[in-house]
């Protein structure tokens, strides 16, 4: 007699769906990425892809676990997206590889692969290669550079040289260091008026990959992927701050747009704050998930020592997340009076 | 009237497969070659059987008598001859065997004689007596004895009854055609549970995707003047659960760790209900139920079925396609496929599918659990299932415990969101068997342990006395002794002068030793001549325990005892 226990209808559902969705949702965002710095992008995601799949294939066949059954889960290929949105478009191939590999073979697969990491692989990779190589993970194109795929090609793959053109800053690096050269003479509604590299309401061209994300990440609450928890205590501290701060000295603090258009902040509210294998799992753990992410981020990217601070922030919330889960449990059915 | 219907949080909505099976009327299944008539068929005691092989008996003769009071009766579904009372295969996941009695049908179907009563003529306790004598169980599952959830709580106002007639589970219409055909007699069933509980309110409640069911309930109750409501409430998969059809109707939560009367309210299903009504003013006790017959068959529809029907046998009805492969019990969120095809239908027997792999195709395999919490969100008791799996696969228990796993319902809505297809509701069956199991052995070992320590008491308070005789023996010895030396030493008077005080004392001595020595002499003799508990019996007494004894080793229940116990127990 077969054994087959209840329920016997499912819902269509499955973790490479999952997965599927959440890349399809990148793609508006990778779609203004593209038409920003050009093919470069597309490169990267596929390096980093490639890299993701046989570092993943490798650790499951040294696990003897089934290879087709965990690589058509589509979390390795998450992984490596993320890190290729994050990591400088004109990235020598072999950061992007070292990262991906990174977090493949240590932050994930080591931790016991799918579904058991502590901390989101894509952010150690951001976070290993910031620190391991500084220079190369701030030199981000600058604005205007015209590069043919072969062009941005010959430097990925190191045959051209790394021109000075190319070693441009972010927009939040550009108006960190321009407050602090200025020291306290500069205005921000200056910079952000006057300097090329800002555009309506935050980086020329940035804002628009920026709102991208949101797009993607709006479909993807509609969906039913994710709750609106993390993204919504993102954004909202993320706005109190730096709303806070602005109102208090509009001189030199950047207004709250710029900050949720600028750097990491829309990727991370949407799509990396929400990973919910890192991340908090209860309703009021989701909100102080996404709100410590959200303050982090900013005290990390106005005060600290790197230009931005979605990372770190993501990867220091995720050390909570046992605490916050334990403490954030919700009352369960008809026990809600006596909690 | 209208009624503010409450939300209870999670649930999820499978598809309902409901329309294959309400196309044609309640049929009545023929009477099968023969019937397997379990008598464990309720919540509680396992009734007693009151036949044997070769009793001819008539339909609704009684042929388990409920052996307490949490425990229904059991009848013979049809008229014949007892076959035997043996165990066989129940339909139980286990596939363990029960005691049944198996009948064969002499074809007349003949009643015994019913006794029709107003209900009203007689006492609440008689009423509930009768249900139980009838066999009244719930028959939305549980089958929890009906006559045992009919007395109100004494400090609490009984306010709401519910009526179930929800029916959530995809693919079952059994309670749809209930309603839909025998309206009336539900409607005065549920007459008998309110003027025994007294409620201030009753609330029928049936999915909204049965608008027939409720237009035929609406008429018979307003056809019978009764001030009942009924209520259409959304279809949400578990909406039919006793405590999700009280949180949608009445707002209340009752907790696993507490009854709905102490909330104020009482559920019971419409097919309980129906049987209730005809055991009480019809004196059929239940011997038959509605099955619905689906899944992967040519003819699905509804019967009016035996209790002990062969399922094999009945299904043949709905003509199933050659590939099914198996019959599951019960819908598809939380039946179970049945151990054997041959198992007989019991009164929790709802619905019957045909199973196959084109209808239910086999699940893809098993992944690591992501964390994304969709399970927590369809929980309708608002569980953390993610948590709960993790720990219960650890075998950490306790943790599974502090999570609440006993407030689990089972009622597998985890397992149909999760994309990861985690069988997360075997996980917590496991769970809860395990720690079942675990609470077994730990009051086992703490019987033994008090036993062990009694033991060792007595142990020792035994040889305290034993040395407390032997050195009272001795004193008493030496006192002899020093007195026979006392009694000489007036020979040699003179020769020992200073003797002459301490005589007295010795004299003293020995008297009280010889009375302490006599003492301890009767004390012995009284322990050694203490009776057993099997001496001192009258002969009728004796004759009466022999007899048991002889048919206890002749049903091999017990070795016949030894005429000298066996070495090893004669070490103390």
């Amino acid at each position: 007699m077969m054994f087959a226990p209840a329920p016997f209808l499912l819902k269509d559902v499955s973790v490479s769906q999952v997965m599927t969705q959440v890349c399809l949702a990148l793609i508006p965002g990778i779609a203004a990425y593209a038409w920003l710095v050009g093919p470069a992008i597309l490169v990267q995601l596929a390096i980093a892809s490639a890299t993701a799949l046989l570092a993943e294939a490798a650790m499951l066949r040294l696990q003897g676990k089934p290879l087709a059954l965990f690589l058509s889960d589509g979390s390795a290929v998450v992984t490596a997206w993320l890190i290729a949105l994050t990591f400088p478009p004109l990235a020598p191939w072999w950061l992007v590889v070292t990262g991906t590999v990174f977090a493949i073979v240590i932050a994930k697969q080591l931790y016991g692969g799918l579904g058991q990491n502590p901390f989101n692989p894509a952010m150690v990779a951001f976070a290993v290669c910031i620190v391991a190589f500084p220079a190369l993970m701030s030199q981000w194109p600058s604005v205007g550079l015209q590069l043919s795929l072969k062009e941005q090609l010959d430097i990925i793959l190191g045959i051209a040289p790394r021109v000075d053109a190319l070693s441009g800053a972010t927009p939040l690096d550009a108006m960190k260091t321009a407050l602090k050269l200025g020291d306290g003479g500069i205005d921000v509604a200056q910079l952000l008026a006057n300097q090329d590299i800002f555009g309506n309401f935050a980086g020329r061209g940035w804002e628009w990959v920026a709102a991208g994300y949101l797009l993607g990440g709006l479909w993807l609450w509609q969906r039913k992927l994710i709750t609106w928890h993390v993204p919504v205590a993102f954004i909202g501290a993320l706005v109190a701050i730096s709303g806070a701060l602005w109102l208090y000295n509009p001189a030199q603090f950047a207004n709250p747009l710029f900050h949720l258009f600028s750097g990491g902040a829309m990727l991370g509210a949407f799509f990396i704050a929400t990973d919910p294998v890192s991340g908090c799992t209860t309703p009021r753990g989701k909100l102080i998930f996404g709100a410590g992410a959200g303050l982090l981020a900013y005290i990390i990217r106005v005060f600290g020592g790197y230009p931005d601070g979605v990372a770190f922030a993501v990867l220091l919330m995720n050390l909570c997340v046992p605490v916050i889960d334990l403490l954030t449990q919700p009352p369960i059915f008809g026990m809600k009076d006596k909690s | 009237m209208l009624l503010n219907l409450f939300k209870f949080k999670g649930g999820v909505k499978p598809p309902t497969n409901k329309t294959q099976s309400v196309g044609l009327p309640i049929a009545q299944a023929p009477l099968p070659s023969k019937l397997v008539v379990p008598l464990h068929q309720s919540i509680g005691g396992t009734p007693r059987p009151v036949v044997q092989a070769g009793d001819q008996v008539l339909k609704g003769q009684l042929i388990g008598e409920a052996d307490g009071w949490i425990s229904a009766a059991v009848h013979a579904p049809t008229s014949g001859t007892v076959v035997e009372v043996a165990m066989h295969t129940q339909a139980h996941p286990s596939g363990l065997d029960a005691l049944c009695v198996v009948i064969a049908p002499d074809g007349k179907d003949e009643w015994i004689a019913r006794e029709t009563v107003d209900y009203r003529s007689l006492t609440p306790e008689e009423v509930r007596e009768r249900l139980q004598q009838a066999g009244v169980v719930g028959l939305g599952g549980a089958v929890f004895p009906t006559h045992g959830k009919l007395t109100p709580a004494k400090t609490v106002p009984m306010d709401e009854l519910v009526i179930n007639g929800a029916e959530c589970e995809p693919f079952i219409t059994c309670d749809d055609l209930l309603m839909r055909e025998r309206a009336e007699e539900v409607v005065r069933g549920i007459g008998i549970f309110r003027d025994l509980l007294r409620p201030k309110k009753v609330l029928i409640g049936i999915e909204d995707n049965k608008p027939e069911a409720a237009a035929a309930m609406k008429a018979a109750v307003d056809a019978l003047g009764e001030p009942f409501l009924v209520v259409q409430v959304p279809t949400l998969y578990p909406a039919g659960g006793a405590k999700q059809l009280i949180r949608v109707l009445t707002g209340k939560e009752v907790p696993a760790s507490k009854r709905s009367t102490d909330l104020g309210v009482q559920c019971f299903n419409v097919a309980t209900a129906y049987t209730a009504w005809r055991a009480i003013a019809h004196g059929e006790p239940v011997v038959s139920r509605l099955v619905t017959l689906t899944g992967n068959v040519a003819e699905p529809r509804n019967y009016e079925v035996l209790i002990g029907t062969p399922m094999d046998e009945l299904l043949k009805l709905a003509q199933p396609h050659p590939d099914t492969d198996g019959i599951v019990m019960g819908g598809p969120m939380m039946g179970f496929l049945v151990p054997q095809p041959s198992v007989p239908v019991v009164k929790a027997t709802n619905c019957l599918i045909a199973h196959s792999e084109r209808l239910f195709p086999p699940k893809a395999p098993e992944m690591p659990c992501i964390r994304c919490g969709s399970c927590a969100q369809a929980c309708p008791h608002e569980l953390q299932p993610f948590e709960m799996y993790w720990f219960a696969r650890a075998k950490n228990f306790g943790k599974t415990q502090e999570y609440k796993i006993f407030d689990c319902i089972e009622c597998g809505c985890c397992s149909f969101v999760c994309p990861s297809r985690i069988p997360l509701v075997q996980y917590f069956r496991f769970a809860k068997s395990e720690i079942w199991a675990r609470e077994r052995e730990k009051n086992a070992a703490d019987q033994a342990k008090a036993r062990f320590e009694f033991k060792q008491l007595r142990d020792e308070r035994e040889k305290a006395e034993k040395a407390e005789k032997l050195a009272k023996a001795a004193a008493a010895q030496a006192a002899k002794k020093a007195a026979e030396a006392a009694a000489a030493a007036p020979a040699t008077d003179g020769a020992a002068p200073v003797a002459a005080t301490p005589a007295v004392d010795v004299e003293k001595d020995a008297k009280k030793a010889a009375i302490e020595a006599a003492m301890a002499r009767a004390k012995a003799q009284r322990e050694a001549a203490q009776p057993k508990n099997t001496e001192a019996l009258t002969p009728e007494q004796q004759r009466v325990a022999a007899e048991i004894e002889a048919r206890r080793v002749a049903a091999h229940l017990i070795d016949p005892e030894p005429a000298a116990p066996p070495a090893g127990e004669k070490a103390e």
